[in-house]
């Protein structure tokens, strides 16, 4: 399906995609989390990954023409037809590996949308000058949850080394470009040596290693997918595939 | 000797809800220090547009008057009618008094 859409939808629906299973996986947390106030602070994060998601895939829909809002493509697609990094999609596990995740993709998240805001398509610009400060907020609260445990006592430090090891195999996916990313006139490429510096200098504060460089995992934006986001679909969309089309 | 405590401490979160208000206390977060505690603050208190500045004090820097003193505290000026300034009008167009 993703191969029929025009190169700017498929721009679209990566974004939303990327946020939406951000949001839903962090949103897993609610009732959770380790104390109250981190409760609220994941669950705000999630509201704005899920913010950001409806406004990508509702553009997604727009340019696409064939009447698909973005609830139609949350709760009415296939594990097949997600385009999202397969970072995104990775189980919550501890809360070290939580914020391991969201540390990695909130930092270039918000390089991205910080790219995205100076773009000649508006529409893009427009989400993403309104997201860029939100996703600033999430890469300041990963940062500093990762210094946090990092710099911790033996226990968080080994918890947070091994959810950097986790996600880290994820990253390069990141990065990765094709012609629909040249549509939206956007170099990801060009934002890994920022992203780079960002994480290491919040590693060093943390007196944390950099996970050693392997072989990275791709595929989530051709819809290769780890086995981990059919169970996230499946209690994401649950009520769509119970009762279609139900409304209250 | 005691455990140390599990418990984050508790701090006390005041929000200024626009430019020339002053700040005003909301509640409490717990938190394990300041800088936690502000984002805390921000997380629980701030999320629909409460505010445009947070404090954090540690409560245990409050000192409260003792319950036990509140009669000689404040009953005293409970028949002093004449110092709330009730007897002026105030025109409609001053809004924050």
């Amino acid at each position: 399906m993703a191969k029929a859409l025009p190169p700017l939808a498929v721009c679209a629906l990566r974004l939303g995609d990327d946020a939406l299973i951000c949001g839903q996986r962090l949103s897993e947390w609610c009732g959770h989390a380790p104390a109250l106030e981190v409760d609220l602070s994941l669950a705000n994060v999630a509201l704005d990954q899920i913010g950001q998601a409806t406004h990508f895939l509702g553009l997604a829909g727009e340019i696409e023409g064939k009447s698909r809002d973005a609830d139609a493509l949350a709760f009415k697609r296939d594990v097949m037809d997600f385009t999202n990094c397969l970072l995104v999609e990775q189980p919550n596990g501890d809360f070290a590996q939580t914020i391991a995740r969201l540390f990695l993709f909130s930092h270039y998240q918000e390089l991205l949308y910080a790219a995205l805001a100076v773009s000649k398509h508006e529409r893009f610009a427009a989400i993403a000058a309104k997201a860029v400060k939100e996703t600033a907020y999430h890469a300041t609260l990963a940062s500093d949850w990762v210094i946090r445990l990092g710099d911790g006592t033996d226990e968080s430090r080994a918890r947070m080394t091994a959810g950097l090891d986790w996600m880290w195999r994820f990253a390069d996916e990141l990065f990765e470009a094709d012609e629909a990313d040249a549509a939206l006139g956007v170099d990801k490429a060009a934002l890994k040596p920022a992203w780079d510096q960002r994480l290491d200098a919040v590693l060093a504060d943390a007196a944390l290693e950099r996970p050693a460089s392997r072989r990275p995992v791709l595929g989530g934006r051709k819809g290769r997918h780890s086995e981990h986001l059919g169970h996230l679909l499946s209690e994401m969309q649950f009520l769509q595939r119970a009762y279609p089309g139900a409304t209250w | 000797m005691s455990e140390p405590s599990k418990e984050w401490p508790l701090w006390e979160v005041f929000v200024r809800g626009k430019g020339g208000l002053g700040h005003r206390h909301v509640g409490s977060v717990h938190a394990a220090d300041a800088k936690m505690a502000i984002e805390h603050a921000r997380d629980t208190y701030t999320r629909r547009m409460e505010g445009v500045s947070l404090w954090v004090v540690p409560s245990a820097q409050i000192t409260a008057s003792d319950p036990g003193d509140a009669a000689a505290l404040f009953e005293p000026a409970e028949d002093k009618v004449y110092r709330p300034p009730t007897f002026y009008s105030i025109p409609d167009h001053i809004k924050h008094i």
